[in-house]
């Protein structure tokens, strides 16, 4: 097997230097009742050409943004991914490596790892970044122990306008400690409702999500005003999309003291959802209570500048039961991934391409609200919208299934209140034919 | 590391048997490490100190000292409330290791028990201790 | 000296992202523009972000220069105890890569993604064969998170019996993650000691086990690479008191095919795929961490959950007792897709000698070496052998310089100073995919510089000479954080 290179005469060169019979001597002293008694049961080993085979079938049976128009988004994006990142990411002394823990031979995935924090918090516009968490969801948990952690308090305010599976992950974090978790409405708007807070105090956070999962931009700068009323409570703002960033203001020129959410627009393919990438920032004076591994410049002993991993004390493998988190193994290529899409696009490139999947959006809303459908969130948003659909579209929905079309995502399992409402997006993926379909579709 | 005959060890203050020193001042104590633990402990690189009014009993932990890969817990040799802090080992937690005694001062202490003072060690018992180690 | 791996060569020079490049620049194909420019509220507007602006020239060179710095498992070998840096299979990048898995959207209506479901509904069955537990949840994006999956499961399992517990036993062996999971859970670690064999004893376990200790995390084999021979009596002595048995899995390579987890008296087991079943590391991740469990257990898996009803593949909400979610979707899919390539690859004889191997190469290096150097516990490993810089120790020479000294002879170090209860630690892991004449070149440049410790210390203490840089300094860079430009 060519994953085996050792033959039958090196193994009996190798035993007999250990003093072994067989290899089964190997394992002699393990107690007889903690065997197995047969075999595993798994399919036999295929070539490499039948396991080509097998895979090319089961990957038919997927109908792949790529094939079909998915006007689908919350929180998995359809984005075009540069030949070139791909390529560059299939080089395997990035793939193939470990965590930098010797940095004289891993000066690459320190330096791309250093490069990508930079880039982080210039698009979110903090001080200071991690190296990745696994996705946004648990980066969202992560940030408000990290606000518990900081402030001593036990009481966090999360808007129901943040995207239900965050939200659902955010409570099974939450559920063996006790802390207490306030939930915000949201406004006939489309943006979270703070009034909520008006008497409540003693809070660690306060996080909402912008553009939300109704693709509505928050009032980050009255979010913030608000938790900051407090002098210990932090503002958390998460995110989706991050591509959002190239165009609207960032979180942290409006007062964000965490930033975090998922970086898969950036460079890192769908995938049924997951790897993604856990996008982590702060200020500077909370650095010392971030999750996640830091990179940090240094010199070497004749001087030469270069990276290492820093404040590791924080982390699971030094503070132990004490540690800000237990993250080891993170999301590395996908934050390497990111930052070669970041470099690809460059400023320029990211602000045109944010604009462009601002623009096409708008047209589909446009061209939506004039087929006579309506929009019941009447805040701005991004590359996502609500849209109310008439009493019987189920059966036209499963209809446009068949025509490779998904129109949107219903609301109806998420939010109960919003049934007959699907959550539409499109990116830069998408044409102007594309969209005039499937409002011809959904209208007729 | 340095030898025992190498540290330096001041008849000033008094010791606990986990290295920390004790300094009497006017009715309050300054607390630090001694030579031997900064020396074992190796560059230290962060220190987190306790804020002041905070208060504890003898032997709990009040904060802890980082090198690049470990950290360890502080103790208090007394017990007692937390009347200054070394704000200086913010920009500049080497004065641990530099000046164990003088700059590298960790925290005041109003002591609690003033009899706990007793339960510590002179430079000559805490000398027999490390040999011992 | 004869030749060795390691030698001088021409690497570049490689600036930082923002030192290069030219307002204006791209290394981006802008789609095409079919609808018109869109009006929007300047005030929602911000400035573009500050990154350079680059031609894909400079960005592929950018990065090919870094690559070059970098040590991978397809540089050299890669012993590090505990990571398992197996040979990752190229033929699985491909799987992961077809269009149709790497375009999926994991919200779509089942009916259009049941070849990716039916893969992993597989991968789960699989999984829980080989480990000989019953149910497997694989949405863990890594082996930390399948831990504290472990703890939220054995968390809610004494809740839902109405009594919940307080402490979990971890042993002193243990990964840093095991006690940083427990406490994510509220559960205080109480460490347990190993005994003079390196393993742990069951009398130790009864004394400390009471009914407010939830369960036992143990890895097995151990951070010594030892197999923990009282597990079997441990396990009853933990179930007697109603506690669980959670075991970390991360030494699965060790016992594939040869242990069942589930007889061993296992009630919660997690695996990092990116270590046993070969999915690369990728420099720190992605990973995945799945989490199996006994049938009683079943019921607190994360969900959603694939099954397979009505003649389809279906994710599921419908179980109650769910601890809940961990990941926004079902976990790190595309590494998923790797480890079940490479299972398919190699079928069950192929794995039971892939650990079979991993324990004879491990076996070798540890019969070869213990002349030169200290072995602490010199009994059979398994997988991995752990040494220790006794012997050097009298030269003024440390592990640390052990191991930059093993870079010049092309080799990436072994794991150092882990496990904790041993000092001056060298983790030495191979793993199967190693052939004789690597292992060998292996124990001459370790002997070599173990007579280089004696003879010359000091060249070990200036150690790396070959690489780009030589021993960084750790301790201004934490004393002084510099973590972004």
């Amino acid at each position: 097997m060519r994953y085996l290179p050792n033959t039958e005469q090196e193994i009996a060169a190798m035993l007999e230097v250990i003093g072994a019979s067989s290899q089964d001597d190997l394992f002699a002293t393990i107690p007889s009742e903690c065997r197995r008694k047969n075999p595993m049961k798994l399919p036999p080993a295929m070539t490499e050409w039948e396991l080509n085979q097998h895979m090319d079938k089961l990957a038919d049976q997927v109908s792949g943004t790529h094939h079909n128009n998915v006007f689908v988004g919350a929180g998995s994006y359809h984005h075009h991914v540069p030949a070139s990142v791909s390529y560059l990411l299939g080089r395997s002394e990035f793939s193939t490596a470990y965590t930098p823990y010797q940095p004289e031979i891993s000066q690459g995935t320190l330096q791309a790892i250093y490069e990508y924090q930079s880039l982080v918090t210039r698009l979110l516009g903090m001080d200071v970044a991690n190296a990745s968490m696994y996705d946004g969801a648990s980066g969202l948990a992560e940030a408000l122990l990290m606000a518990i952690r900081v402030s001593r308090r036990n009481k966090v305010a999360v808007s129901k306008a943040i995207h239900p599976n965050y939200r659902q992950v955010v409570n099974t974090y939450f559920k063996p400690t006790g802390y207490e978790i306030i939930e915000l409405p949201y406004r006939p708007d489309g943006r979270s409702d703070l009034a909520a807070l008006s008497d409540i105090t003693d809070l660690a956070a306060i996080a909402v999500q912008s553009p939300n999962f109704f693709g509505c931009i928050e009032d980050l700068e009255s979010v913030a005003l608000k938790a900051h009323e407090d002098s210990k409570t932090l503002m958390v703002a998460c995110f989706t999309e991050p591509l959002a960033y190239g165009l609207l203001k960032n979180p942290g020129s409006l007062g964000a003291d965490i930033a975090c959410g998922e970086g898969q627009s950036f460079g890192i393919p769908q995938s049924f959802g997951g790897p993604g990438l856990g996008m982590f920032a702060a200020k500077k004076a909370y650095v010392r209570s971030m999750p996640g591994r830091l990179v940090g410049r240094t010199v070497d002993r004749d001087g030469k500048g270069g990276f290492v991993l820093t404040l590791a004390t924080r982390e699971q493998h030094i503070r132990r039961d004490k540690a800000t988190s237990n993250i080891c193994s993170n999301q590395g290529l996908c934050a390497t991934a990111a930052a070669m899409y970041m470099a690809s696009l460059g400023g320029t490139g990211l602000r045109g391409l944010a604009t462009l999947n601002y623009d096409k959006s708008a047209y589909l809303k446009k061209r939506m609200i004039q087929a006579g459908l309506r929009l019941p969130f009447e805040a701005p948003t991004f590359n996502e919208f609500v849209v109310k659909l008439p009493a019987e579209f189920e059966q036209k929905y499963q209809q446009l299934l068949k025509k490779k079309i998904v129109a949107g995502l219903p609301l109806a399992p998420y939010y109960p209140e919003l049934a007959g409402c699907h959550l539409f997006c499109v990116t830069e993926t998408f044409s102007k034919q594309d969209m005039d379909t499937l409002v011809e579709e959904v209208a007729a | 590391m340095k030898e025992i005959t190498q540290l330096n060890l001041p008849e000033d203050v008094l010791y606990a048997d986990d290295h920390e020193w004790v300094r009497k001042d006017d009715g309050t104590v300054k607390i630090g490490i001694s030579d031997y633990a900064q020396d074992q402990l190796g560059d230290i690189v962060y220190v987190e100190l306790p804020q002041v009014g905070d208060k504890f009993d003898q032997k709990e932990a009040f904060g802890s000292l980082e090198s690049v890969k470990a950290v360890s817990e502080l103790f208090m040799p007394v017990g007692g409330e937390v009347v200054a802090v070394n704000a200086g080992l913010e920009a500049a937690p080497e004065l641990v290791n530099t000046a164990p005694y003088t700059d590298g001062w960790m925290v005041e202490i109003k002591p609690k028990d003033p009899a706990e003072l007793e339960s510590l060690m002179s430079k000559d018992a805490y000398v027999e201790m490390l040999k011992g180690l | 000296m004869k030749e060795t791996a390691g030698t001088k060569g021409l690497i570049f020079n490689e600036p930082l992202l923002w030192e290069k490049g030219v307002r204006g620049r791209t290394g981006f194909s802008m789609p095409r523009r079919d609808i018109e420019e869109a009006p929007m509220d300047e005030k929602l507007k911000g400035g573009a972000p500050d990154f350079p602006d680059l031609s894909e020239v400079d960005v592929v060179r950018h990065y090919t220069r870094l690559s070059q710095w970098n040590f991978g498992v397809d540089s050299g070998m890669y012993p590090l105890g505990s990571c398992t840096m197996k040979y990752n299979p190229k033929t699985n990048e491909r799987q992961a890569a077809l269009p149709g898995f790497a375009a999926a959207h994991p919200l779509v209506p089942a009916q259009l993604s049941q070849g990716i479901l039916q893969l992993l509904y597989n991968l789960q069955h699989y999984l829980a064969e080989i480990t000989g537990l019953d149910a497997v949840s694989l949405q863990p994006a890594a082996g930390a998170h399948g831990e504290l999956a472990g703890m939220l499961i054995c968390h809610a399992y004494h809740v839902h019996k109405g009594k919940p517990r307080s402490k979990i036993l971890i042993p002193d062996t243990a990964h840093g993650t095991n006690p940083a999971s427990a406490s994510l859970c509220g559960f205080k670690s109480i460490p347990v000691k190993s005994n003079a064999q390196g393993i742990l004893s069951a009398d130790v376990i009864g004394e400390l086990m009471d009914e407010d200790t939830a369960g036992i995390m143990v890895t097995n084999p151990n951070t010594l690479g030892l197999f923990e021979d009282n597990i079997k009596r441990v396990a009853e002595i933990v179930h007697a008191k109603g506690g669980l048995i959670y075991c970390d899995g991360a030494n699965m390579n060790a016992v594939m095919g040869i242990i069942d987890m589930k007889a061993v008296g296992v009630d919660i087991l997690h695996l990092n795929l990116h270590k046993t079943f070969s999915t690369p590391h990728g420099g720190g991740g992605p990973g995945s961490g799945p989490v199996c469990v006994t049938k009683e257990l079943e019921k607190f898996l994360p969900v959603p959950r694939v099954v397979f009803e009505q003649e389809q593949y279906l994710l599921s909400n419908d179980f109650p007792d769910t601890i809940g979610k961990l990941h926004a979707f079902y976990g790190n899919v595309g590494v998923q897709i790797k480890a079940y390539s490479y299972i398919l690859s190699m079928g069950a004889e192929g794995l039971k000698q892939a650990s079979q191997m991993a324990v004879l190469n491990a076996n070798y290096i540890k019969t070869r070496l213990k002349e030169s150097y200290h072995l602490p516990y010199d009994r059979p490993c398994m997988h991995e052998c752990v040494f220790t810089d006794q012997k050097q120790s009298v030269y003024k020479v440390s592990t640390l310089d052990i191991a930059k000294r093993l870079m010049d002879y092309g080799f990436h170090p072994p794991t150092i100073y882990f496990p904790l209860v041993v000092s001056g630690a060298i983790m030495i892991e191979p793993t199967e995919t190693e052939p004789k004449e690597n292992l060998d070149a292996f124990i001459d440049a370790m002997q070599a510089i173990a007579v280089e410790a004696e003879k010359d210390p000091d060249l070990l203490h200036r150690a790396p000479l070959l690489p780009k840089l030589n021993r960084l300094d750790e301790t201004s860079a934490a004393r002084n954080p510099c973590l972004c430009d």
